[in-house]
Formats: structure tokens, C-alpha cells, sequence
């Protein structure tokens, strides 16, 4: 019956913590179900303060066949980390 | 306020009721593990008997407290017997009861009920949610909510009964007068209802008896599955 409903991706934002991140999947028949239940399954050990749910569907992922082309030509562009230049003194925040 | 630890048997037999309600819908609840149809479900729904059980265990505890026979929760969820089991049906209920219970003129239980009120604003959300895509879903689904919700709507009615130990506890401001939250509930269930396109059931006949002591025959077999590790292994802890 489970397998009938589509599959959610869950996104968590602990309570320090600045960004959503991935934390797993359920499966859900709407929207408002989907965050309840994630607030069940994923939150009930006081992991976070906020809940995204994204059609699992929805998400466009990059192919494992691509990862060649898609990531490889940046192995040798050590250049584009900022660590060649010299931080001016008293600047913060970075 | 009175929070000391003197006896107050009409209290303490209040307490015992709230906390048997939660008690027994807990385990009820409990019972439906691993028999939902999706995981998320059965997580769900033992979150709210956790939350149930944890509500119970505060107010047995207080009950205990005030009763002064030297029981504690244990003995008291354990070592009774059905007749003396006294609860009735409930989440609608319980939401508007915790906050009017957070004004008791009994700390412990003001205390209590002021935890209770977001867990049950949650049960509530869930059934909510249930009864909205059952009843407004397929044809089957809202044949089944609708022939289920006949069969225990009779039952809520004793959840507004007075009786002379209310009675005494709402004039010394410690239980809540069933009075004041039975409309707050007629208007949640009615929108609840309307909104799911059920059919507020309209009978007459009134069960009662849950408060005195008087069970159906599954609660007999609940008690037994309830109480069978304590009975065997008394104290038995981990």
C-alpha cells in the first residue's frame, strides 16, 4: 500500500545550524502529510527547528555516467580556491 | 496553590481519571504497531502513545501522591483491577482540557496540563489530518470513517459528564467544569466534520459506566497485555 504513495526527500535545519540539510526519505500521499510524517520519523529526537519536503520526483540529479565530464576538469584548477591572496589586515568576516 | 504533598483523595481520584484516560488510549494506541500501513504511520502513532504515556505517568504519580496509601504509578497502572480502571473516550477533548486545566488552582496538575497542551494540539493535527483525506477521499474511505465514527460517537458524550466529584472540584477551582470546554469541542468536532463532508451522527442512546468502572470485554484483554510483565516480574525494570 506504502509504495502507492510518491516519494518525498526530507531536508532538516537543526537549531545552530544555517542551511537545510538532506536527512532522508519517506513516503507520503501530499504535501502536509509528507512534513508531518517527516516531523515524526526525523525530528522526534529534537533534530531541528525547521522541515522542507521536496517531491522526490522533482529533483533533478546529476548522472553517476557524468561524473567524468561534470567534475574531473576542476581537479587541476587549484587557482579558483582563494588561497593565492593575501588577506588585508583587519578584514573580517571571511 | 496547593502543590504540598498532604492527602486530597477527591484530587487524587481526578488525576487518576486523566491519567487513566491517557493510559489506556496510549496502550490502545500502542496496540496498532506495526499494523499501519506505512512505517511513517506506525511512528507516528507511537509518538502520540509515548506522549500519552508520558502524560499518564505525571498524573498517576501526582494521584499517588495525593491519595497517601503508599502506591506509586506502578502500582497503580499495574496492580488494579477492570472495575477500577475509570476512563472514557478522547484528542478534540484533551486540547481544549489542557488549557483550561493550565489554570487549576493545583500546581502539579497546572503543570502537567501546560506540557500537555502542545502534544495534544499535535494529536489533534494528526487525526485532523486523517479524517480530512478519509472522509473527503474515495467513496470507501468515507463509507468506513463515516461507519466508524457512528459507533463511537455515543461514547463522547461521557466524556461531559458531571458528577458529585466534579462537582466539589470545580468549586475549589482544581478540575475543569465539563460545561465549558463541551461547546469548544461540539465547534472543533463540527468544523472537523464539515470540512471532511461526514455527517455529524445524531443518537440518542448515551453508553456510560467508563468513570464508575464499567468496561466493554476488550478492555479486559487490554488490561491483561497492559499488566502482564508486572504482574510476573514485580518491579521489573531496565
Amino acid at each position: 500500500m506504502s509504495s502507492q504513495f510518491p516519494l518525498w526527500e526530507v531536508f532538516v535545519r537543526s537549531k545552530r545550524g544555517l542551511a537545510h540539510n538532506h536527512v532522508g526519505s519517506l513516503r507520503a500521499p501530499d504535501a502536509e502529510m509528507a512534513l508531518r510524517n517527516a516531523r515524526d520519523v526525523y525530528t522526534r529526537r529534537q533534530e531541528g527547528v525547521s522541515i522542507w519536503v521536496v517531491p522526490a520526483a522533482s529533483i533533478m540529479a546529476s548522472s553517476p555516467d557524468e561524473k567524468d565530464s561534470f567534475f574531473d576538469p576542476a581537479g587541476d584548477k587549484p587557482y579558483r580556491h582563494p588561497t593565492f591572496y593575501d588577506v588585508p589586515e583587519g578584514l573580517t568576516h571571511i | 496553590m496547593t502543590s504540598a504533598v498532604g492527602i486530597d483523595r477527591d484530587t487524587s481520584s481526578y488525576a487518576l481519571r486523566l491519567g487513566d484516560d491517557a493510559l489506556i488510549l496510549g496502550q490502545r494506541l500502542s496496540e496498532w504497531a506495526v499494523a499501519s500501513p506505512a512505517l511513517e504511520e506506525d511512528v507516528a502513532l507511537l509518538n502520540i502513545a509515548l506522549d500519552l504515556l508520558g502524560q499518564a505517568r505525571s498524573l498517576l504519580t501526582r494521584a499517588a501522591e495525593l491519595e497517601g496509601r503508599g502506591r506509586d504509578e506502578d502500582s497503580l497502572a499495574f496492580l488494579r483491577d477492570e472495575p477500577e480502571f475509570t476512563c472514557a473516550l478522547l484528542s478534540a477533548y484533551h486540547v481544549h482540557l489542557w488549557r483550561v486545566l493550565v489554570g487549576s488552582t493545583d500546581d502539579v496538575l497546572a503543570g502537567i496540563a501546560g506540557k500537555a497542551v502542545k502534544e495534544a494540539d499535535y494529536h489533534f493535527d494528526h487525526a485532523k489530518h486523517w479524517t480530512l483525506r478519509l472522509g473527503d477521499g474515495t467513496p470507501e474511505s468515507h463509507r468506513r470513517i463515516q461507519a466508524g465514527l457512528d459507533r463511537v460517537w455515543p461514547y463522547a458524550a461521557e466524556l461531559f459528564e458531571r458528577d458529585p466529584l466534579l462537582d466539589r472540584l470545580v468549586v475549589r477551582g482544581i478540575a475543569v467544569d465539563p460545561e465549558v470546554i463541551r461547546p469548544l469541542w461540539e465547534q472543533t468536532v463540527g468544523e472537523v466534520l464539515a470540512q471532511a463532508t461526514l455527517t455529524r451522527p445524531d443518537t440518542a442512546w448515551r453508553p456510560s459506566g467508563g468513570r464508575s468502572g464499567k468496561h466493554l470485554t476488550g478492555f479486559g484483554y487490554l488490561l491483561a497485555e497492559m499488566q502482564h510483565l508486572h504482574r510476573s516480574h514485580p518491579g521489573a525494570a531496565w
